[in-house]
């Protein structure tokens, strides 16, 4: 009988292993984190990072390894950024009738963002490629790393923040919300909601969705609209000065 | 079936997408592109149906997706010694700002416009 740690060995290098350790401890995660009622700090995209990142650091497993089965999972987000159309369609009597205040919203928050974290990284003295892979944070991880790419920026490094910044606004966002005295009657829900979507993309949605549909369905807009809108306009801006 | 059938329609168009993106040099990345083919596809009863299933699935699992991204900070271990305080601060800061500016852009133009109304 082969030993362990051959069988060990063997496993690790197959796309098998990234896959399922992906799912397995994502699964884990999520049932810990629907058994201590959501709560913010319980939150599983945060926990299975940790979990994973700690593990292969310590077994001396690559990255491109484990990305070798993890990139299938990966991959979804493509598909899955298509599939915000899908909310957009159905609050588009909404849109329509509020589409002036969302519009200048989704501007207002995302130049917010962006324009905050470049200013901020520069007076931190960050090397000018990290500034520029903070500016795209707030969009959701696919497309900031596609404009990461087009302004100069390093792919995987925006990714990494994009994920940060969606993990940093899903734990946060309920106490700055209280903070601010926004109201949770509807229009209060669907401004938290829609402040998340915008900043927090794919993340705070989904933190959203669990709170209250109101603010779920604002923020499925407001991803929608930051994905459209940043991918226009942060290159365009950056192509200017 | 109507959920593979709603999955084979985003991969195309989200391949329709990257072609367009790439052929005629648009500042869109090709998801994008197919996010805005799709709105305008989903006024068609074959495309909404099984999409509809299919985007539900994908979006109420949509943090796992980010999962593989965010193990790949492991591979910035490096730039994080050197600068993962200030990172972190900035990332920060720079959500609470986006947060609070368009939450109270928005419930301010919101109230404005119910007022108009009445």
């Amino acid at each position: 009988m082969p030993k362990f740690v051959d069988l060990w060995v063997y496993l690790s290098s197959t796309p098998l292993f990234g896959l399922t350790a992906t799912m397995a401890v994502y699964v884990l995660a999520h049932a810990l984190y629907t058994r201590l009622k959501q709560a913010p700090w319980a939150n599983p995209v945060l926990w299975t990072v940790l979990v994973i990142a700690a593990f292969l650091l310590l077994t001396g497993v690559p990255y491109p390894t484990y990305f070798s089965g993890a990139q299938f999972i990966h991959f979804l987000l493509g598909p899955a950024v298509v599939a915000l159309a899908w909310p957009l369609w159905q609050r588009r009597a909404e849109l329509r009738a509020r589409w002036s205040p969302l519009l200048l919203a989704s501007l207002a928050g995302g130049a917010a963002a962006a324009g905050s974290s470049w200013v901020l990284g520069r007076a931190f003295g960050l090397p000018d490629d990290v500034v520029l892979s903070l500016t795209t944070k707030s969009v959701t991880a696919p497309v900031a790393m596609g404009v990461a790419e087009k302004i100069g920026g390093i792919p995987a490094l925006a990714a990494v923040f994009a994920v940060l910044t969606g993990i940093v606004g899903a734990l946060s966002g309920k106490y700055l919300f209280d903070l601010l005295r926004i109201s949770t009657t509807a229009p209060g829900w669907m401004a938290r909601g829609f402040a998340l979507g915008t900043t927090s993309h794919g993340l705070g949605a989904a933190r959203a969705m669990q709170v209250n549909p109101d603010a779920g369905a604002y923020a499925g807009l407001a991803l929608g609209l930051q994905v459209v809108l940043a991918s226009l306009l942060i290159p365009l801006v950056f192509r200017l000065i | 079936m109507n959920a593979l059938r709603g999955f084979a329609w985003l991969l195309v168009l989200q391949s329709a997408g990257e072609m367009l993106s790439h052929g005629l040099r648009l500042p869109f990345p090709g998801p994008v592109v197919g996010l805005v083919l799709l709105l305008a596809a989903l006024r068609f009863d074959i495309v909404r149906k099984p999409v509809a299933e299919c985007a539900d699935f994908l979006l109420s699992h949509l943090s796992l997706l980010f999962v593989p991204v965010g193990v790949g900070v492991m591979t910035h271990l490096g730039l994080l010694n050197a600068y993962g305080g200030r990172m972190l601060l900035v990332i920060v800061l720079s959500t609470w700002i986006g947060l609070a500016v368009s939450a109270l852009v928005l419930r301010a133009l919101m109230r404005r416009q119910q007022e108009e109304r009445s």
